[in-house]
């Protein structure tokens, strides 16, 4: 059974026309977010399923695909705004989410 | 775990950098046994191995170069399923963190890899340009920066380890299936433990206030009071999880707090504590404890595998000033009720 979270809430922006079919933001995603379409071009195909994990834009060679990547956790992001801070999962410390 | 090494034996500093280590893909008792108690969390911050190059079975200079984090967890995990293969393991320094938390960290990041490239000289040990890295490793490793900076080619081998073979088998392809992430019931129920003993930790707290309020209550908390929050605390953290896909609902907080209520009104039903003369109390019971299970539920989308920042920022939004109210008037109530409504039982 899939596991489908909230919908329409993800930053992903992907501007096709800086993309140059390399297919790697297809080998990064580990939801399929994008598939490579007949025009040798990836597109966006199941926007919803996005993590926010960041690895299709990092691994973009020519920048086509913008996201603000974070940590998707409760805890991080309650913790991060009692302190006033910047959502860290805190692993590394004693205590890891 | 044998050193030997291969291109320098002065000091202590230069050869932990770049000796080679060799290991074998069998894992012992006591890798078994650790592997277990880090899922229970002893010792967890604590269980890695060091970073640099390994040496699985007899590799030469032609053989695959797979690289990883220095979680011994992920270590472990990854020679075994190498197990009968000849091949490199580089190993990068992450402070002891899995891949994909690294990546999201960039412990497991681009930087590094560059880094223990150079520091291992691995240019040395193998003559293609060829790594093999984790797909869940990508959110820290910019492939192309590696290439430009290092000269090697960064390929995303599957997600979960027991697919190399396969993988390589292939000829080094991936198919969408071993690219996809899976959440499956044991992958959430080894997680459970985690969440469990740190819910249980806080709750003790609790049960301190609950013998406290006892020396001058006039209905005493008893034990239907501690298995309503016991039932409250697994609902939370082990049964949502558990049950995850199955329960209605998108927000982790909305399922929690469902199984919490069945959970709640379950235990208060059998109980026969839904009598009409604590109402009150019952009303208490209900606010409190679902709403302690749609939180710890809620804390869940830490280990889940595709929750989104965006999304469970909206999910807290929305939900925790409500679980805060509900658990706040319902603690009110259930405290209230205990120490000033003579239950049946003090009559």
């Amino acid at each position: 059974m899939k596991h489908r979270y909230l919908n329409g809430v993800t930053t992903l922006e992907y501007n096709i026309d800086k993309c140059v079919g390399c297919g790697k933001c297809t080998e990064v995603c580990p939801h399929g977010v994008f598939e490579m379409a007949l025009g040798a071009k990836a597109s966006v195909f199941q926007r919803d399923s996005c993590m926010e994990c960041g690895a299709c834009a990092l691994n973009c060679p020519t920048g086509s695909i913008e996201v603000d990547a974070g940590v998707g956790c409760a805890a991080a992001i309650t913790l991060g705004w009692l302190r006033g801070k910047e959502p860290s999962c805190g692993c590394g410390g004693s205590e890891c989410c | 775990m044998s050193e030997k090494s291969n291109c320098c034996n002065t000091t202590d500093d230069c050869c932990r950098e770049c000796a080679v280590k060799t290991v074998g893909s069998s894992l012992s008792l006591s890798d078994v046994l650790g592997a277990w108690k880090v899922r229970w969390g002893i010792g967890r911050m604590d269980y890695s191995v060091a970073p640099g190059l390994y040496a699985l079975g007899e590799p030469d200079n032609s053989s695959p170069v797979f690289v990883s984090a220095n979680y011994k967890l992920t270590f472990d995990t990854l020679r075994k399923n190498l197990d009968g293969l000849n091949c490199w393991l580089l190993i990068l320094d992450t402070n002891g963190i899995n891949v994909w938390c690294a990546a999201g960290k960039g412990t497991f990041g681009t930087d590094e890899l560059i880094h223990r490239i150079e520091a291992s000289e691995l240019s040395k040990f193998v003559s293609h340009k060829k790594l093999v890295l984790p797909q869940l490793g990508a959110p820290g490793i910019s492939a192309h920066e590696v290439k430009r900076h290092s000269g090697f080619d960064v390929n995303y081998g599957p997600v979960r380890a027991s697919d190399i073979k396969e993988y390589v088998n292939a000829g080094y392809k991936t198919t969408k299936e071993m690219r996809t992430v899976q959440f499956s019931l044991w992958d959430r129920l080894v997680l459970t433990p985690m969440e469990l003993i740190p819910a249980l930790k806080c709750s003790l707290p609790i049960f301190g206030v609950m013998l406290i309020a006892n020396q001058f209550a006039a209905t005493p908390f008893d034990k239907t009071d501690i298995v309503a929050h016991a039932g409250a605390v697994a609902a939370g953290t082990v049964l949502t999880p558990a049950l995850l896909p199955y329960i209605p609902g998108k927000a982790f907080s909305i399922k929690g707090w469902l199984l919490g209520l069945g959970c709640t009104a379950s235990i208060l039903g059998l109980s026969g504590k839904l009598k009409k003369e604590s109402r009150l109390l019952s009303a208490g019971y209900l606010l409190l404890f679902p709403a302690i299970s749609a939180f710890l539920a809620m804390n869940f989308t830490g280990a889940s595998t595709y929750t989104s920042p965006s999304g469970v920022k909206r999910e807290v939004e929305r939900a925790l000033p409500l679980i805060v109210a509900a658990g706040a008037a319902g603690a009110a109530l259930t405290l209230g009720a205990h120490l000033f409504r003579r239950g049946r039982a003090a009559r």
